[in-house]
Protein backbone atom coordinates (compact mmCIF):
# COMPACT_ATOMS: atom_id res chain seq x y z
CA UNK A 1 0.00 0.00 0.00
CA UNK A 2 1.15 3.43 -0.66
CA UNK A 3 -0.22 6.21 1.45
CA UNK A 4 0.61 10.00 0.98
CA UNK A 5 0.08 12.51 3.74
CA UNK A 6 -0.71 16.07 3.45
CA UNK A 7 1.78 15.72 0.51
CA UNK A 8 2.18 19.46 -0.95
CA UNK A 9 4.72 20.19 -3.83
CA UNK A 10 5.25 24.08 -4.65
CA UNK A 11 7.26 25.30 -7.90
CA UNK A 12 8.15 28.99 -7.12
CA UNK A 13 5.14 30.78 -6.40
CA UNK A 14 2.71 27.68 -8.00
CA UNK A 15 1.32 25.48 -5.86
CA UNK A 16 1.40 22.21 -7.75
CA UNK A 17 0.10 19.97 -5.45
CA UNK A 18 -1.42 21.06 -2.11
CA UNK A 19 -1.96 18.78 0.95
CA UNK A 20 -2.85 15.85 -0.75
CA UNK A 21 -3.83 12.95 1.71
CA UNK A 22 -4.70 9.53 0.07
CA UNK A 23 -3.78 5.74 -0.15
CA UNK A 24 -3.29 3.28 -3.37
CA UNK A 25 -4.63 0.04 -1.31
CA UNK A 26 -2.34 -3.39 -2.10
CA UNK A 27 -4.01 -5.71 -4.85
CA UNK A 28 -6.32 -2.93 -5.95
CA UNK A 29 -6.69 -0.53 -9.14
CA UNK A 30 -6.68 3.01 -8.03
CA UNK A 31 -7.67 5.47 -10.62
CA UNK A 32 -6.65 9.05 -10.69
CA UNK A 33 -8.44 11.66 -12.73
CA UNK A 34 -9.13 15.61 -12.67
CA UNK A 35 -8.74 18.14 -14.72
CA UNK A 36 -5.35 19.33 -17.15
CA UNK A 37 -3.38 20.97 -14.35
CA UNK A 38 -4.76 19.26 -11.42
CA UNK A 39 -1.50 17.99 -10.16
CA UNK A 40 -1.81 14.25 -10.94
CA UNK A 41 1.70 14.06 -12.74
CA UNK A 42 2.87 15.85 -9.65
CA UNK A 43 1.70 13.28 -7.41
CA UNK A 44 2.88 10.72 -9.55
CA UNK A 45 6.84 12.50 -9.98
CA UNK A 46 6.72 12.25 -5.98
CA UNK A 47 5.60 8.88 -5.71
CA UNK A 48 8.33 7.76 -7.60
CA UNK A 49 10.83 10.04 -6.10
CA UNK A 50 11.44 12.51 -9.22
CA UNK A 51 10.39 15.36 -7.15
CA UNK A 52 10.82 16.07 -3.36
CA UNK A 53 7.30 16.95 -2.03
CA UNK A 54 7.67 20.06 -0.25
CA UNK A 55 6.29 18.98 2.80
CA UNK A 56 4.50 15.70 3.96
CA UNK A 57 5.45 12.38 3.62
CA UNK A 58 4.97 8.90 1.50
CA UNK A 59 4.39 5.42 2.89
CA UNK A 60 5.64 2.21 0.86
CA UNK A 61 3.85 -0.70 3.01
CA UNK A 62 4.21 1.42 6.16
CA UNK A 63 7.91 2.47 5.53
CA UNK A 64 8.57 6.37 4.83
CA UNK A 65 10.23 6.81 1.23
CA UNK A 66 9.93 10.62 1.11
CA UNK A 67 13.26 11.09 0.47
CA UNK A 68 14.73 7.97 -1.18
CA UNK A 69 16.22 8.22 -4.54
CA UNK A 70 14.39 7.34 -7.72
CA UNK A 71 16.32 4.76 -8.96
CA UNK A 72 15.80 2.79 -5.40
CA UNK A 73 12.33 2.43 -5.44
CA UNK A 74 12.42 0.02 -8.51
CA UNK A 75 13.93 -2.49 -5.81
CA UNK A 76 11.06 -1.92 -3.86
CA UNK A 77 8.85 -3.28 -6.74
CA UNK A 78 7.88 0.37 -7.68
CA UNK A 79 7.37 1.14 -11.36
CA UNK A 80 5.96 4.05 -13.20
CA UNK A 81 5.20 5.20 -16.42
CA UNK A 82 5.32 8.05 -18.03
CA UNK A 83 2.70 10.86 -19.73
CA UNK A 84 4.75 12.10 -22.31
CA UNK A 85 6.62 8.89 -23.37
CA UNK A 86 10.57 8.56 -21.79
CA UNK A 87 11.93 6.36 -24.30
CA UNK A 88 15.60 5.42 -24.43
CA UNK A 89 15.70 6.71 -28.34
CA UNK A 90 19.07 5.91 -29.83
CA UNK A 91 18.37 2.47 -28.83
CA UNK A 92 16.91 -0.13 -30.52
CA UNK A 93 13.26 -1.30 -29.20
CA UNK A 94 14.39 -4.51 -27.52
CA UNK A 95 16.87 -2.60 -25.89
CA UNK A 96 14.52 -0.68 -24.58
CA UNK A 97 13.10 -3.20 -22.72
CA UNK A 98 16.54 -5.28 -21.98
CA UNK A 99 17.76 -2.72 -20.22
CA UNK A 100 15.09 -2.76 -18.00
CA UNK A 101 15.46 -6.22 -16.85
CA UNK A 102 17.47 -7.57 -14.05
CA UNK A 103 20.89 -7.02 -15.16
CA UNK A 104 22.99 -6.33 -11.88
CA UNK A 105 25.66 -8.59 -12.48
CA UNK A 106 26.47 -7.32 -16.12
CA UNK A 107 26.15 -3.62 -14.97
CA UNK A 108 28.91 -4.30 -12.68
CA UNK A 109 32.30 -2.64 -14.56
CA UNK A 110 34.78 -5.44 -13.61
CA UNK A 111 32.26 -7.93 -14.92
CA UNK A 112 31.46 -6.20 -18.07
CA UNK A 113 34.86 -5.53 -19.25
CA UNK A 114 36.85 -8.86 -17.30
CA UNK A 115 33.90 -11.66 -17.09
CA UNK A 116 31.66 -11.05 -20.13
CA UNK A 117 30.84 -14.90 -19.81
CA UNK A 118 29.17 -14.55 -16.46
CA UNK A 119 26.07 -13.19 -17.63
CA UNK A 120 25.36 -14.12 -20.67
CA UNK A 121 22.54 -16.20 -18.77
CA UNK A 122 21.41 -13.40 -17.97
CA UNK A 123 21.54 -12.05 -21.44
CA UNK A 124 19.28 -14.16 -22.73
CA UNK A 125 16.71 -14.40 -19.74
CA UNK A 126 16.39 -11.06 -20.52
CA UNK A 127 16.27 -11.17 -24.33
CA UNK A 128 13.53 -13.48 -24.14
CA UNK A 129 11.33 -11.45 -21.60
CA UNK A 130 11.96 -8.99 -23.72
CA UNK A 131 10.58 -10.71 -27.11
CA UNK A 132 7.46 -12.26 -25.21
CA UNK A 133 6.61 -9.03 -23.54
CA UNK A 134 7.22 -7.19 -27.50
CA UNK A 135 4.87 -10.26 -28.81
CA UNK A 136 1.76 -9.32 -26.20
CA UNK A 137 2.40 -5.71 -27.22
CA UNK A 138 2.26 -6.52 -30.39
CA UNK A 139 5.45 -4.84 -31.66
CA UNK A 140 7.87 -7.51 -31.96
CA UNK A 141 8.51 -6.75 -35.06
CA UNK A 142 9.96 -3.65 -34.58
CA UNK A 143 12.54 -5.09 -32.25
CA UNK A 144 15.62 -3.74 -34.12
CA UNK A 145 13.85 -0.40 -34.94
CA UNK A 146 15.21 2.66 -33.12
CA UNK A 147 13.01 3.93 -30.21
CA UNK A 148 13.13 6.93 -31.28
CA UNK A 149 11.36 6.41 -34.64
CA UNK A 150 8.40 4.65 -32.86
CA UNK A 151 5.43 6.38 -33.65
CA UNK A 152 3.54 8.08 -30.12
CA UNK A 153 1.15 5.33 -29.59
CA UNK A 154 4.10 2.86 -29.62
CA UNK A 155 6.35 4.68 -27.55
CA UNK A 156 3.71 4.46 -24.64
CA UNK A 157 3.13 0.84 -24.74
CA UNK A 158 6.94 0.43 -24.89
CA UNK A 159 7.14 2.26 -21.96
CA UNK A 160 4.15 -0.22 -20.47
CA UNK A 161 6.30 -3.00 -21.50
CA UNK A 162 9.42 -1.73 -19.58
CA UNK A 163 7.19 -2.14 -16.18
CA UNK A 164 6.80 -5.96 -16.80
CA UNK A 165 10.61 -6.72 -17.44
CA UNK A 166 10.60 -7.86 -13.64
CA UNK A 167 8.73 -8.47 -10.71
CA UNK A 168 6.45 -5.16 -10.12
CA UNK A 169 4.71 -4.96 -6.58
CA UNK A 170 2.96 -1.21 -7.48
CA UNK A 171 3.00 0.02 -10.78
CA UNK A 172 1.92 3.87 -12.08
CA UNK A 173 0.80 4.56 -15.37
CA UNK A 174 0.40 7.98 -16.14
CA UNK A 175 -2.41 8.32 -19.29
CA UNK A 176 -1.16 5.05 -20.88
CA UNK A 177 -4.23 5.03 -23.38
CA UNK A 178 -3.19 8.56 -24.83
CA UNK A 179 -2.78 7.79 -28.33
CA UNK A 180 -3.17 4.05 -28.60
CA UNK A 181 -5.65 2.46 -30.79
CA UNK A 182 -8.92 1.35 -29.01
CA UNK A 183 -8.25 -2.70 -29.57
CA UNK A 184 -4.62 -2.57 -28.23
CA UNK A 185 -6.13 -0.55 -25.36
CA UNK A 186 -9.03 -2.83 -24.35
CA UNK A 187 -6.44 -5.83 -24.78
CA UNK A 188 -3.62 -3.80 -22.29
CA UNK A 189 -7.04 -3.34 -19.91
CA UNK A 190 -7.11 -7.25 -19.84
CA UNK A 191 -4.02 -7.52 -19.25
CA UNK A 192 -3.99 -4.81 -16.11
CA UNK A 193 -6.41 -6.95 -14.95
CA UNK A 194 -4.78 -10.42 -15.28
CA UNK A 195 -1.78 -9.10 -13.53
CA UNK A 196 -3.82 -7.41 -11.01
CA UNK A 197 -6.37 -10.62 -10.49
CA UNK A 198 -3.07 -13.51 -11.00
CA UNK A 199 -0.19 -11.61 -9.12
CA UNK A 200 -1.89 -8.89 -7.10
CA UNK A 201 0.25 -6.25 -8.55
CA UNK A 202 -1.20 -2.92 -7.75
CA UNK A 203 -2.05 -0.66 -10.12
CA UNK A 204 -2.93 3.18 -10.02
CA UNK A 205 -3.38 5.02 -13.47
CA UNK A 206 -4.10 8.29 -14.53
CA UNK A 207 -6.55 8.77 -17.34
CA UNK A 208 -8.98 10.86 -18.98
CA UNK A 209 -10.85 8.26 -20.32
CA UNK A 210 -13.56 7.82 -18.09
CA UNK A 211 -15.17 4.26 -19.38
CA UNK A 212 -11.60 3.24 -19.35
CA UNK A 213 -11.73 3.93 -15.53
CA UNK A 214 -15.23 2.45 -14.68
CA UNK A 215 -13.97 -0.36 -16.39
CA UNK A 216 -11.02 -1.26 -14.13
CA UNK A 217 -10.68 0.88 -10.90
CA UNK A 218 -12.09 -0.25 -7.83
CA UNK A 219 -11.48 3.62 -5.93
CA UNK A 220 -10.81 7.00 -7.66
CA UNK A 221 -9.36 9.44 -6.56
CA UNK A 222 -10.46 13.00 -8.45
CA UNK A 223 -8.08 15.96 -8.31
CA UNK A 224 -8.62 19.54 -8.94
CA UNK A 225 -6.48 22.21 -8.42
CA UNK A 226 -3.69 21.12 -6.50
CA UNK A 227 -6.01 19.25 -4.03
CA UNK A 228 -7.87 15.72 -3.61
CA UNK A 229 -11.71 17.11 -4.36
CA UNK A 230 -12.87 13.30 -2.82
CA UNK A 231 -12.29 9.42 -3.65
CA UNK A 232 -14.59 6.89 -3.77
CA UNK A 233 -15.88 4.40 -6.52
CA UNK A 234 -17.02 5.62 -9.75
CA UNK A 235 -20.26 5.52 -9.67
CA UNK A 236 -20.39 7.44 -5.98
CA UNK A 237 -17.63 9.73 -7.99
CA UNK A 238 -20.34 10.19 -11.23
CA UNK A 239 -22.97 11.50 -8.85
CA UNK A 240 -20.83 14.01 -7.01
CA UNK A 241 -22.08 17.39 -7.71
CA UNK A 242 -18.34 19.23 -7.37
CA UNK A 243 -16.82 16.50 -9.39
CA UNK A 244 -19.58 17.37 -12.61
CA UNK A 245 -18.66 20.56 -11.87
CA UNK A 246 -14.44 20.08 -11.25
CA UNK A 247 -14.40 17.66 -14.23
CA UNK A 248 -16.84 17.77 -16.37
CA UNK A 249 -17.37 21.28 -17.20
CA UNK A 250 -20.74 20.97 -16.09
CA UNK A 251 -21.87 17.92 -17.46
CA UNK A 252 -20.05 18.20 -21.00
CA UNK A 253 -18.71 14.87 -20.61
CA UNK A 254 -20.32 12.37 -22.19
CA UNK A 255 -19.27 10.01 -20.46
CA UNK A 256 -20.30 11.18 -17.26
CA UNK A 257 -23.96 9.74 -18.05
CA UNK A 258 -22.94 6.79 -19.28
CA UNK B 1 66.47 7.77 -49.95
CA UNK B 2 63.29 9.08 -51.18
CA UNK B 3 60.89 6.54 -50.06
CA UNK B 4 62.31 5.58 -46.46
CA UNK B 5 61.83 9.13 -45.99
CA UNK B 6 58.38 8.82 -46.60
CA UNK B 7 58.26 5.88 -44.90
CA UNK B 8 59.44 6.95 -41.76
CA UNK B 9 56.92 10.36 -41.82
CA UNK B 10 54.03 8.02 -42.52
CA UNK B 11 55.69 6.15 -38.83
CA UNK B 12 55.49 9.44 -37.01
CA UNK B 13 51.53 10.08 -38.28
CA UNK B 14 50.79 6.90 -37.00
CA UNK B 15 52.27 7.18 -34.00
CA UNK B 16 50.56 10.70 -33.28
CA UNK B 17 47.07 9.35 -34.98
CA UNK B 18 47.43 6.14 -32.68
CA UNK B 19 47.74 8.49 -29.52
CA UNK B 20 44.88 10.53 -30.66
CA UNK B 21 42.92 7.34 -31.02
CA UNK B 22 43.60 6.87 -27.74
CA UNK B 23 41.80 10.09 -26.77
CA UNK B 24 38.81 9.66 -29.25
CA UNK B 25 38.02 6.54 -27.64
CA UNK B 26 37.97 7.75 -24.53
CA UNK B 27 35.86 10.69 -25.36
CA UNK B 28 33.86 7.94 -27.34
CA UNK B 29 32.85 6.18 -23.74
CA UNK B 30 32.26 9.76 -22.26
CA UNK B 31 30.42 11.42 -25.05
CA UNK B 32 29.34 8.74 -27.04
CA UNK B 33 27.95 6.42 -24.99
CA UNK B 34 27.62 8.34 -21.53
CA UNK B 35 26.40 11.84 -23.16
CA UNK B 36 29.01 13.32 -20.60
CA UNK B 37 30.28 16.68 -22.38
CA UNK B 38 33.98 16.58 -21.17
CA UNK B 39 35.31 19.70 -22.76
CA UNK B 40 38.48 19.14 -20.38
CA UNK B 41 40.14 17.04 -22.52
CA UNK B 42 43.65 18.36 -22.80
CA UNK B 43 43.56 18.84 -18.65
CA UNK B 44 43.48 14.98 -18.25
CA UNK B 45 45.90 14.14 -20.80
CA UNK B 46 48.53 16.99 -18.94
CA UNK B 47 47.99 15.00 -16.11
CA UNK B 48 48.89 11.58 -17.45
CA UNK B 49 51.94 13.35 -19.40
CA UNK B 50 53.18 14.91 -16.88
CA UNK B 51 52.96 11.82 -13.93
CA UNK B 52 54.42 9.19 -16.44
CA UNK B 53 57.24 11.94 -17.50
CA UNK B 54 58.03 12.97 -13.81
CA UNK B 55 57.81 9.50 -12.49
CA UNK B 56 59.82 8.04 -15.25
CA UNK B 57 62.56 10.61 -16.01
CA UNK B 58 65.73 9.74 -15.84
CA UNK B 59 67.44 13.22 -14.31
CA UNK B 60 65.71 16.15 -13.50
CA UNK B 61 66.50 19.84 -13.95
CA UNK B 62 65.10 22.21 -11.29
CA UNK B 63 62.05 19.96 -10.23
CA UNK B 64 61.14 16.80 -8.14
CA UNK B 65 61.68 13.71 -10.79
CA UNK B 66 64.87 11.80 -12.24
CA UNK B 67 63.15 8.62 -10.05
CA UNK B 68 63.75 6.83 -13.50
CA UNK B 69 60.92 4.00 -12.48
CA UNK B 70 59.61 2.01 -15.44
CA UNK B 71 57.45 3.26 -18.34
CA UNK B 72 54.83 1.17 -17.13
CA UNK B 73 55.40 2.11 -13.50
CA UNK B 74 54.81 5.24 -14.88
CA UNK B 75 51.70 4.57 -17.01
CA UNK B 76 50.24 2.91 -14.19
CA UNK B 77 50.11 6.23 -12.10
CA UNK B 78 49.40 7.89 -14.84
CA UNK B 79 46.11 6.16 -14.80
CA UNK B 80 45.61 5.98 -10.82
CA UNK B 81 46.28 10.00 -10.72
CA UNK B 82 43.92 10.75 -13.35
CA UNK B 83 41.62 8.20 -11.87
CA UNK B 84 41.53 10.33 -8.98
CA UNK B 85 41.25 13.35 -9.96
CA UNK B 86 38.54 12.73 -12.67
CA UNK B 87 36.60 10.87 -9.77
CA UNK B 88 36.71 14.28 -7.54
CA UNK B 89 35.80 16.02 -10.49
CA UNK B 90 32.84 13.56 -11.26
CA UNK B 91 31.87 13.48 -7.52
CA UNK B 92 31.17 17.25 -7.69
CA UNK B 93 30.09 18.12 -11.56
CA UNK B 94 28.91 14.30 -13.44
CA UNK B 95 25.10 15.31 -12.23
CA UNK B 96 25.42 18.61 -14.95
CA UNK B 97 23.73 19.11 -17.72
CA UNK B 98 25.92 18.71 -20.87
CA UNK B 99 26.25 22.24 -21.29
CA UNK B 100 26.87 23.26 -17.47
CA UNK B 101 29.32 20.23 -17.32
CA UNK B 102 30.85 21.38 -20.37
CA UNK B 103 31.84 24.80 -18.70
CA UNK B 104 32.93 23.43 -15.39
CA UNK B 105 35.51 20.73 -17.07
CA UNK B 106 36.68 23.50 -19.07
CA UNK B 107 37.28 25.38 -16.02
CA UNK B 108 38.85 22.53 -14.62
CA UNK B 109 41.62 21.85 -17.59
CA UNK B 110 42.17 25.58 -17.22
CA UNK B 111 42.93 24.85 -13.32
CA UNK B 112 45.17 22.12 -14.49
CA UNK B 113 47.32 23.83 -16.90
CA UNK B 114 47.76 27.03 -14.67
CA UNK B 115 49.06 24.55 -11.95
CA UNK B 116 51.51 22.97 -14.23
CA UNK B 117 52.73 26.27 -15.60
CA UNK B 118 53.17 27.46 -12.01
CA UNK B 119 54.23 24.93 -9.87
CA UNK B 120 57.56 24.80 -10.78
CA UNK B 121 58.83 22.03 -8.31
CA UNK B 122 56.72 19.72 -9.65
CA UNK B 123 56.42 20.51 -13.56
CA UNK B 124 59.93 23.02 -14.00
CA UNK B 125 57.06 25.45 -15.59
CA UNK B 126 57.08 26.39 -18.57
CA UNK B 127 60.54 24.46 -19.76
CA UNK B 128 59.04 21.49 -19.15
CA UNK B 129 60.40 18.25 -18.43
CA UNK B 130 62.56 16.46 -20.37
CA UNK B 131 64.99 13.34 -20.55
CA UNK B 132 61.75 11.13 -20.53
CA UNK B 133 62.76 7.38 -22.10
CA UNK B 134 61.05 5.73 -24.89
CA UNK B 135 59.54 2.06 -24.01
CA UNK B 136 62.68 -0.50 -24.80
CA UNK B 137 65.23 2.00 -25.59
CA UNK B 138 67.94 0.08 -24.69
CA UNK B 139 67.07 -2.88 -26.96
CA UNK B 140 66.23 -0.69 -30.06
CA UNK B 141 68.02 2.40 -31.63
CA UNK B 142 67.56 4.76 -34.21
CA UNK B 143 65.00 3.83 -36.95
CA UNK B 144 63.68 0.58 -35.31
CA UNK B 145 63.09 2.25 -32.19
CA UNK B 146 60.31 4.52 -34.26
CA UNK B 147 58.50 1.46 -35.51
CA UNK B 148 58.83 -0.27 -32.37
CA UNK B 149 57.29 3.00 -30.65
CA UNK B 150 53.93 3.01 -33.41
CA UNK B 151 53.57 -0.62 -32.50
CA UNK B 152 53.54 0.07 -28.77
CA UNK B 153 51.49 2.85 -29.17
CA UNK B 154 48.61 0.82 -31.03
CA UNK B 155 48.59 -1.70 -28.99
CA UNK B 156 47.44 0.44 -26.66
CA UNK B 157 45.15 1.48 -28.88
CA UNK B 158 44.03 -2.03 -29.34
CA UNK B 159 43.74 -2.43 -25.56
CA UNK B 160 41.41 0.54 -25.26
CA UNK B 161 39.12 -0.55 -28.37
CA UNK B 162 38.79 -3.96 -26.45
CA UNK B 163 38.01 -2.63 -23.52
CA UNK B 164 35.69 -0.05 -25.07
CA UNK B 165 34.04 -2.81 -26.99
CA UNK B 166 33.29 -4.95 -24.07
CA UNK B 167 31.85 -2.05 -22.04
CA UNK B 168 29.58 -0.99 -24.89
CA UNK B 169 28.10 -4.67 -25.73
CA UNK B 170 27.84 -5.23 -21.96
CA UNK B 171 24.82 -4.28 -19.62
CA UNK B 172 26.70 -1.87 -17.81
CA UNK B 173 26.80 -0.06 -21.57
CA UNK B 174 23.47 -0.59 -21.79
CA UNK B 175 22.99 1.07 -19.00
CA UNK B 176 24.77 3.83 -19.70
CA UNK B 177 23.08 4.62 -23.31
CA UNK B 178 19.98 4.77 -21.14
CA UNK B 179 20.71 6.80 -18.63
CA UNK B 180 22.28 9.51 -22.13
CA UNK B 181 18.94 8.77 -23.62
CA UNK B 182 16.63 9.79 -20.74
CA UNK B 183 17.59 10.08 -17.31
CA UNK B 184 14.60 10.32 -15.40
CA UNK B 185 13.29 6.67 -17.36
CA UNK B 186 16.70 5.28 -16.63
CA UNK B 187 16.18 6.14 -12.82
CA UNK B 188 12.59 4.68 -12.87
CA UNK B 189 14.42 1.70 -13.90
CA UNK B 190 16.66 1.43 -10.84
CA UNK B 191 19.69 2.60 -12.63
CA UNK B 192 21.76 4.78 -10.44
CA UNK B 193 22.31 7.39 -12.77
CA UNK B 194 25.38 9.08 -10.79
CA UNK B 195 27.31 6.15 -10.19
CA UNK B 196 26.83 5.37 -13.70
CA UNK B 197 28.30 8.20 -15.09
CA UNK B 198 30.90 8.82 -12.39
CA UNK B 199 32.35 5.21 -13.76
CA UNK B 200 32.29 6.67 -17.00
CA UNK B 201 34.05 9.73 -16.22
CA UNK B 202 36.53 7.85 -14.39
CA UNK B 203 37.49 5.78 -16.99
CA UNK B 204 37.39 8.03 -19.71
CA UNK B 205 40.08 10.11 -17.88
CA UNK B 206 42.22 7.24 -17.59
CA UNK B 207 42.98 6.37 -21.20
CA UNK B 208 42.80 10.12 -21.68
CA UNK B 209 45.75 10.33 -19.70
CA UNK B 210 47.16 7.29 -20.80
CA UNK B 211 47.33 8.78 -24.27
CA UNK B 212 49.16 11.72 -22.37
CA UNK B 213 51.73 9.48 -21.08
CA UNK B 214 52.35 7.57 -24.73
CA UNK B 215 52.70 11.82 -26.22
CA UNK B 216 55.41 11.95 -23.29
CA UNK B 217 57.65 9.02 -24.26
CA UNK B 218 57.13 9.49 -27.55
CA UNK B 219 58.52 13.09 -27.56
CA UNK B 220 60.82 12.73 -24.73
CA UNK B 221 60.43 16.02 -23.42
CA UNK B 222 57.02 17.38 -22.55
CA UNK B 223 56.05 21.12 -22.15
CA UNK B 224 52.83 23.01 -21.67
CA UNK B 225 53.02 24.20 -24.85
CA UNK B 226 51.57 20.36 -25.95
CA UNK B 227 48.61 20.51 -23.81
CA UNK B 228 46.95 23.35 -25.81
CA UNK B 229 43.39 22.84 -25.64
CA UNK B 230 43.40 23.88 -29.36
CA UNK B 231 45.83 20.45 -30.16
CA UNK B 232 43.71 17.98 -27.66
CA UNK B 233 40.33 18.96 -26.74
CA UNK B 234 39.26 20.91 -29.81
CA UNK B 235 40.98 18.06 -31.95
CA UNK B 236 39.51 15.14 -30.60
CA UNK B 237 36.26 16.56 -30.48
CA UNK B 238 36.22 16.88 -33.74
CA UNK B 239 37.93 13.50 -34.30
CA UNK B 240 34.98 11.90 -32.65
CA UNK B 241 32.13 13.68 -34.27
CA UNK B 242 33.13 13.44 -38.17
CA UNK B 243 34.58 9.40 -37.35
CA UNK B 244 30.72 8.77 -35.35
CA UNK B 245 29.87 9.35 -31.79
CA UNK B 246 28.57 6.26 -30.08
CA UNK B 247 31.07 4.21 -32.76
CA UNK B 248 34.29 2.86 -31.46
CA UNK B 249 35.85 2.08 -35.15
CA UNK B 250 34.32 5.69 -35.63
CA UNK B 251 36.43 6.68 -33.07
CA UNK B 252 39.73 5.37 -34.64
CA UNK B 253 38.73 6.11 -37.84
CA UNK B 254 38.12 9.87 -37.19
CA UNK B 255 41.25 9.98 -35.69
CA UNK B 256 43.10 9.03 -38.56
CA UNK B 257 41.37 11.27 -40.94
CA UNK B 258 41.40 14.25 -39.30
CA UNK B 259 45.12 13.96 -38.17
CA UNK B 260 46.59 13.21 -41.66
CA UNK B 261 44.25 16.48 -42.60
CA UNK B 262 45.81 18.28 -39.54
CA UNK B 263 48.95 17.02 -40.70
CA UNK B 264 48.61 17.83 -44.71
CA UNK B 265 47.55 21.64 -43.73
CA UNK B 266 50.67 22.24 -41.83
CA UNK B 267 52.69 21.06 -45.48
CA UNK B 268 50.23 23.37 -47.20
CA UNK B 269 50.41 26.81 -44.99
CA UNK B 270 53.99 26.01 -45.39
CA UNK B 271 53.48 27.44 -48.89
CA UNK B 272 52.08 30.74 -47.88
CA UNK B 273 53.95 33.80 -47.66
CA UNK B 274 55.69 35.05 -44.71
CA UNK B 275 53.75 37.58 -43.93
CA UNK B 276 50.67 34.83 -42.90
CA UNK B 277 52.60 32.34 -41.20
CA UNK B 278 52.17 33.84 -37.83
CA UNK B 279 48.30 32.80 -38.86
CA UNK B 280 49.12 29.17 -39.97
CA UNK B 281 47.45 27.74 -37.09
CA UNK B 282 44.48 29.47 -37.33
CA UNK B 283 44.16 28.20 -40.80
CA UNK B 284 44.58 24.71 -40.16
CA UNK B 285 41.43 25.29 -37.61
CA UNK B 286 39.50 26.86 -40.77
CA UNK B 287 40.27 24.28 -42.86
CA UNK B 288 39.28 21.28 -39.91
CA UNK B 289 36.17 22.87 -39.25
CA UNK B 290 35.16 23.14 -42.91
CA UNK B 291 36.20 19.69 -42.95
CA UNK B 292 34.01 19.23 -40.56
CA UNK B 293 30.95 21.14 -41.86
CA UNK B 294 31.08 18.96 -44.86
CA UNK B 295 31.51 15.54 -43.40
CA UNK B 296 28.02 16.29 -41.42
CA UNK B 297 26.48 17.48 -44.30
CA UNK B 298 26.80 14.18 -45.57
CA UNK B 299 26.95 11.68 -42.85
CA UNK B 300 24.65 13.44 -40.28
CA UNK B 301 25.74 10.63 -36.93
CA UNK B 302 29.49 10.88 -38.33
CA UNK B 303 31.20 8.44 -40.88
CA UNK B 304 30.75 5.28 -38.97
CA UNK B 305 26.90 6.27 -36.87
CA UNK B 306 26.21 4.47 -33.64
CA UNK B 307 25.14 0.93 -34.15
CA UNK B 308 23.44 -1.11 -31.19
CA UNK B 309 25.85 -4.13 -30.22
CA UNK B 310 24.48 -7.80 -32.03
CA UNK B 311 21.79 -9.68 -30.24
CA UNK B 312 23.00 -12.74 -32.63
CA UNK B 313 24.53 -14.83 -29.62
CA UNK B 314 20.67 -14.26 -27.90
CA UNK B 315 18.18 -14.59 -30.80
CA UNK B 316 20.05 -18.42 -31.53
CA UNK B 317 17.77 -20.00 -28.40
N1 LIG C 1 8.62 20.99 -13.07
C1 LIG C 1 7.65 21.92 -12.95
N2 LIG C 1 7.97 23.22 -12.79
C2 LIG C 1 7.01 24.15 -12.65
N3 LIG C 1 5.70 23.89 -12.69
C3 LIG C 1 5.31 22.62 -12.87
C4 LIG C 1 6.27 21.56 -13.01
N4 LIG C 1 5.59 20.40 -13.16
C5 LIG C 1 4.29 20.73 -13.13
N5 LIG C 1 4.12 22.04 -12.94
C6 LIG C 1 2.83 22.75 -12.82
O1 LIG C 1 2.07 22.05 -11.87
C7 LIG C 1 0.71 22.01 -12.25
C8 LIG C 1 0.23 20.59 -12.26
O2 LIG C 1 0.85 19.90 -13.32
P1 LIG C 1 0.66 18.34 -13.58
O3 LIG C 1 1.54 17.96 -14.69
O4 LIG C 1 0.81 17.60 -12.32
O5 LIG C 1 -0.86 18.29 -14.06
P2 LIG C 1 -1.73 17.05 -14.52
O6 LIG C 1 -2.84 16.91 -13.55
O7 LIG C 1 -0.88 15.87 -14.75
O8 LIG C 1 -2.34 17.59 -15.90
P3 LIG C 1 -2.61 16.82 -17.28
O9 LIG C 1 -3.92 16.14 -17.17
O10 LIG C 1 -2.67 17.92 -18.29
O11 LIG C 1 -1.48 15.90 -17.52
C9 LIG C 1 0.63 22.69 -13.60
O12 LIG C 1 0.16 24.00 -13.40
C10 LIG C 1 2.04 22.71 -14.11
O13 LIG C 1 2.29 23.85 -14.87
MG1 LIG D 1 -0.33 14.75 -16.33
Amino acid sequence: MIQLENVSKRFGGLTAVHNCSFSIPTGQITGVIGPNGAGKTTVFNMIAGLLQPSSGQIFLDGEDITSLPAHKRQSKGLYRTFQLAHEFSRMTVVENLMVAADSSIGENVFNAIFRPSIFQKHEHAAYDKAMETLRFLEIEKLQDELAGNLSGGQKKLLELGRTLMQTPKVILLDEIGAGVNRSLLSKIAVKIQQLNDDFGYTFCLIEHDLDYVSRLCDEVVVLAQATVLTTGTIDKIKRDERVVEAYFGGGKYEGAHA
Amino acid sequence: MELSGLFFYFVSFLTMAGIYAVICLALNIQWGFGGLFNAGIAGFYAIGAYSAAIITSTAASNNVGGFQQSIFVGMAVAAVIAGLVGWGIARLCVSLKSDYLAMATIGIAEIIRLIIVNEEWLTNGSLGVSNIPRPFEGVFKGQTAEIVFVLFVWMIVLLTYFISHRLHKSPWGRALRAIRDNEDAAESIGKDTHSFRTQTFVIGAIFMALAGALSAHYFKYFSPDATEPILITFLAWVMLIAGGSGNNKGAIAGALIVWAIWSMTEILTGFLPSEWATRSSYMRMLLIGLFLQFVLQRYRSGLLPERAPKLDKLRRS
